[in-house]
């Protein structure tokens, strides 16, 4: 790759604590404008967390986020307005409104009629009401769901669930998109047309980072992958590079990981991955196990 | 559903056994005799309410057992596909039969047992009261007798529930010209007027039961039938027009009166209405359980009565004239409603009830001891300001009686007529807050305040508009009742009592009518007030038998008596059936979600 980019998101030394856990500890992490960046590691390793702490849902307990080069005050809403947008492993969608009203709610940020311009319903109230719909028709259009527009979320089938909360983020323009597990639930065509729909985003001009357990979907999509275990990053790299590293494996298959990997480190891990004989080398099968309930 | 696809024999048994001809030729006697009995003598003696003495001539009760044994011939023959009735039975099920069979029951036998309890014994009782009794029950049997679905082959409870399940698939209605569409809303809202001023006109409680039974289980038939959903979806294609009728009719009903308590009762139930509504932005759209609402009303009606030249008043020589007062009332409870929800809305859930409910508290409390005594002297404590001066616009003193084309309007209507207007503002203000850019995010919030903050919304500073918003809406309701009322007094303000309107009450009338809808809390409110009011006898049994009733219908109904539009929304935009009924089911925990 021929990186010569700017970076949209910079995260230094971020911490998160939680009591005596440290869900995420000191995560330096880069993505720049264009790119789209995979986020793997074993559950629980802490990558929801840092998600959270770069959206602003958690205050970092050290670090700092900056966005384009200006550092994000610890706020969602403001965050979002800076403009990054974020899908939930668990769909968070408003399950009670439209498939358009989400996307309407999704371009928050990007009008300012107040509670007067509603009431008196001028032109400009109008005229900023068309534009909105418009938009969001537009990208609902985009991911397939135009056609469904007056249907309640709640009775979206799964994977168009997921759909809309990309195309919810997306109504809110972002110059960086965060999706946490995005093919979490879905049949391998959905992942297939997941993957067209995040190289056709990319191609907007919105950089990308993405948590995902599905392997084959990630080394696909990525131009760099870090790989988070135990809160640290433990690689970053291409693809071809993270694939390769023993110690990813290692900590996929819960091997201990200290330091560089010993003669007899290395032992223990092919003793692993021997055991382990109907394990492909990456570890696609967890990929429909990840939806735990408390997470974000 | 599924038991549909299975069966290859469309079981054609009825619950009671007999002969299907029977069944249907017993179900029209047995109507027509039920509306007959209805002119025979039921009682000796006038001491029951109505007078049920006379043969061939029916009196209060009487007329609705008539009614309702004609309403049954009526959906019985449209369920026999008689030429000309058929769009009261669309799909020809038997559920709006059964029902309206048993609102004929239930009234006639109420009528029957009120009348031995009353007068204390069975000899009481004329035979007519027994013709009437036996013919009631009459087109019940032969309508469970009527061929359905799964009768004799599951338990008679499941077979029962069939009896009076909704249509599964209503056809859609056939293409008709506007202006048929607007004749029938129009229709429906002159039955709806009547109906409504029956109720309020009803002169004991007796005859007030008798009507719910007629009512309700009406209603209910034309639910099952499927005709409901097609009015809603007639209403939704002709939204301004059915809302200006809505008005039309609000307008009339003073009209409709010769005596000015029923005014009184209609003036006091859109005061409860429209802050009702007010507290629908609150619960409703944004979510937030308030129990301290009615604190905002009394705020509005402390602020009147204080500029409105009352020789009680702190200000006794101040007198605002009634726009400046009203308008000086709503933004008094905006400024409370700020400074309460600054501090309080940062809590999520049960913490904000709590402290809303803390707050109301404070403000009944606080104008109890602004006395003179206890601290400074504003509001005269316990005994408030009395002999608030009647309202006058341009000459026209709402305090006494004018004769406008042949109607007398007395004070209370005159009054009517004003808080019509101001729950016209009300229901503007609510209609297009709610269809906007700010509207949505409060149901965003509601819907997952997580979630809606990650899309950009500022939590907090929306919800602060929303309670500020319901604030000075019931604070400008409040202007006109510390009018109507003559005075304004602590007592009134307070989470629960056995008369409206309360914190506790105002509740009850959005969750009970139906949250985020319009006409829900304003439906709500209407029985809430209706029942304490006619029901005298339940005295202070009457919370209880709220608290009953509440639970009834959170547990058969939990949206409330009048769904949420989305539902409605759903149905007309896409015109299919399908959605399952249990959509709206999770409409109503917003007011019990706990966070995020
Ligand atoms: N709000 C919280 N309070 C306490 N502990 C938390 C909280 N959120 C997350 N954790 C803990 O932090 C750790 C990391 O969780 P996180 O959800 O970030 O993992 P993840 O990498 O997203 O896993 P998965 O692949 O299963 O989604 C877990 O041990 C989790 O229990
Ligand atoms: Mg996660």
């Amino acid at each position: 790759m021929t990186t010569q980019t700017t970076p949209v998101l910079e995260a230094r030394d971020v911490t998160m604590r939680f009591g005596g856990l440290t869900a995420v500890r000191s995560v330096d992490f880069t993505v720049n404008s264009g790119e789209i960046v995979g986020l793997i590691g074993p559950n629980g390793a802490g990558k929801t967390t840092f998600f959270n702490c770069l959206t602003g849902l958690y205050v970092p307990t050290e670090g700092k986020v900056s966005y384009k080069g200006t550092v994000l005050p610890p706020k969602p809403h403001l965050v979002t307005q800076a403009g990054i947008a974020r899908t939930f492993q668990n769909i968070r969608l408003f399950a009670n409104m439209t498939v358009l009203e989400n996307v309407l709610v999704g371009r928050h940020t990007r009008t300012k009629e107040g509670l007067w311009s509603a009431l008196l319903r001028g032109p400009g109230f109008k005229k900023a009401e068309k534009a909105s719909e418009d938009r969001s028709m537009e990208l609902l259009d985009f991911i397939g769901l135009a056609h469904k527009r007056d249907h309640l979320a709640r009775n979206l089938p799964y994977g168009e669930q997921r759909k809309l909360e990309i195309a919810r983020a997306l109504a809110s323009e972002p110059g960086l998109l965060l999706l946490d597990e995005p093919t979490a639930g879905m049949n391998p065509q959905e992942t297939r047309a997941t993957e067209e729909l995040v190289f056709a985003i990319r191609d907007q001009g919105i950089a990308i980072l993405l948590i995902e357990h599905d392997m084959r979907f990630v080394f696909n999509l990525s131009d760099r992958v870090a790989v988070l275990v135990q809160g640290e990053k433990l690689v970053e790299g291409t693809p071809q590079v993270v694939q390769a590293d023993e110690r990813v494996v290692a900590a996929y298959l819960g091997t201990p990981f200290e330091g560089a990997p010993g003669a007899d480190e290395v032992a223990e891990v092919e003793a692993a991955e021997a055991d382990a004989d109907t394990a492909t080398p990456t570890a696609t099968a967890d990929s429909t196990t990840s939806t735990r309930g408390e997470s974000q | 559903m599924t038991e549909i696809l299975t069966k290859t024999d469309p079981a054609t048994r009825g619950l009671v056994p007999l002969p299907h001809a029977a069944a249907r030729v017993l179900l029209l006697a047995g109507g027509a005799a039920t509306a007959a009995s209805a002119f025979l003598a039921w009682t000796w003696t006038s001491a029951f309410p109505g007078d049920l003495t006379i043969n061939g001539y029916p009196g209060g009760l009487q007329w609705l057992t008539f009614t309702a044994g004609i309403l049954t011939v009526l959906f019985a023959l449209a369920r026999y596909g008689t030429p000309g009735l058929g769009w009261l039975s669309p799909t020809g099920n038997n559920a709006p039969v059964v029902l309206s069979a048993l609102g004929a029951l239930g009234t006639t036998w109420f009528t029957v047992i009120a009348i031995a309890t009353d007068l204390g014994g069975l000899t009481n009782l004329e035979p007519g009261a027994y013709v009437a009794a036996v013919a009631s029950l009459l087109p019940l049997l032969a309508a469970l007798a009527l061929p359905q679905q799964g009768a004799g082959e599951q338990t008679a409870k499941e077979t029962l529930g069939h009896y009076i399940a909704k249509a599964e698939r209503i056809p859609a209605p056939r293409a008709t010209a506007p202006w048929i569409q607007r004749l029938v809303i129009t229709a429906v809202t002159i039955i709806g007027l009547a109906t409504f001023t029956y109720g309020i006109d009803t002169e004991y409680g007796e005859l007030f039961i008798g009507y719910l039974f007629v009512v309700v289980f009406t209603l209910w038939a034309l639910h099952t039938a499927g005709l409901v959903d097609r009015f809603s979806a007639l209403v939704a294609g002709n939204r301004s027009f059915t809302l200006a009728m809505g008005f039309a009719a609000a307008i009339a009903f003073p009209f409709t009166q010769t005596d000015d308590h029923y005014a009184n009762i209609g003036v006091n139930i859109l005061i409860f209405g429209t802050v009702a509504l007010g507290l629908n932005i609150v619960v409703g759209l944004a979510g937030l359980l308030d129990l301290g609402y009615v604190a905002f009303l009394g705020v509005g009606a402390y602020t009147a009565a204080l500029v409105s030249g009352s020789e009680f008043s702190t200000f006794s020589g101040v007198q605002f004239p009634f726009w400046a007062a009203a308008l000086s009332g709503a933004a008094a409870s905006l400024i409370f409603g700020v400074l309460i929800g600054a501090p309080t809305l940062r809590l999520r859930g049960d913490y904000l009830a709590i402290v809303t409910l803390g707050f109301g508290e404070i403000f009944r409390i606080a104008v109890n001891n602004l006395d003179g005594d206890s601290g400074p002297d504003l509001t005269n404590g316990p005994n408030g300001i009395p002999a608030i001066p009647d309202l006058s616009f341009f000459g026209y003193n709402f305090g006494e009686s004018h004769d406008i084309a042949g109607f007398t309007l007395g004070r209370f209507a005159n009054y009517y007529l004003l808080m019509v207007l101001i729950m016209a503002i009300v229901v503007l203000v609510y209609t297009r807050a709610a269809d906007s850019r700010i509207g949505r995010s409060w149901i965003a919030i509601r819907e997952d305040e997580t979630a809606a903050t990650a899309m950009g919304i500022n939590g907090f500073r929306v919800k602060l508009v929303a309670f500020a918003l319901g604030a000075s809406l019931a604070g400008l309701a409040g202007t006109v009742s510390a009018h109507v009322t003559y005075s304004v007094v602590p007592n009134p303000y307070q989470f629960a009592g056995s008369t409206p309107p309360n914190s506790a009450f105002l509740l009850a009338a959005v969750v009970l009518g139906g949250m985020g809808t319009v006409a829900g809390p304003l439906l709500g409110a209407a029985l809430l007030y209706l029942l304490p009011e006619k029901l005298v006898f339940l005295q202070d049994k009457s919370l209880l038998a709220f608290g009953i009733a509440l639970v009834l219908l959170m547990r058969f109904r939990p949206e409330g008596i009048i769904a949420n539009r989305r539902r409605q929304l759903e149905f007309h935009e896409t015109g299919q059936l399908d959605v399952p009924d249990t959509t709206t089911l999770t409409d109503q925990p917003a007011v019990t979600k706990t966070g995020a």
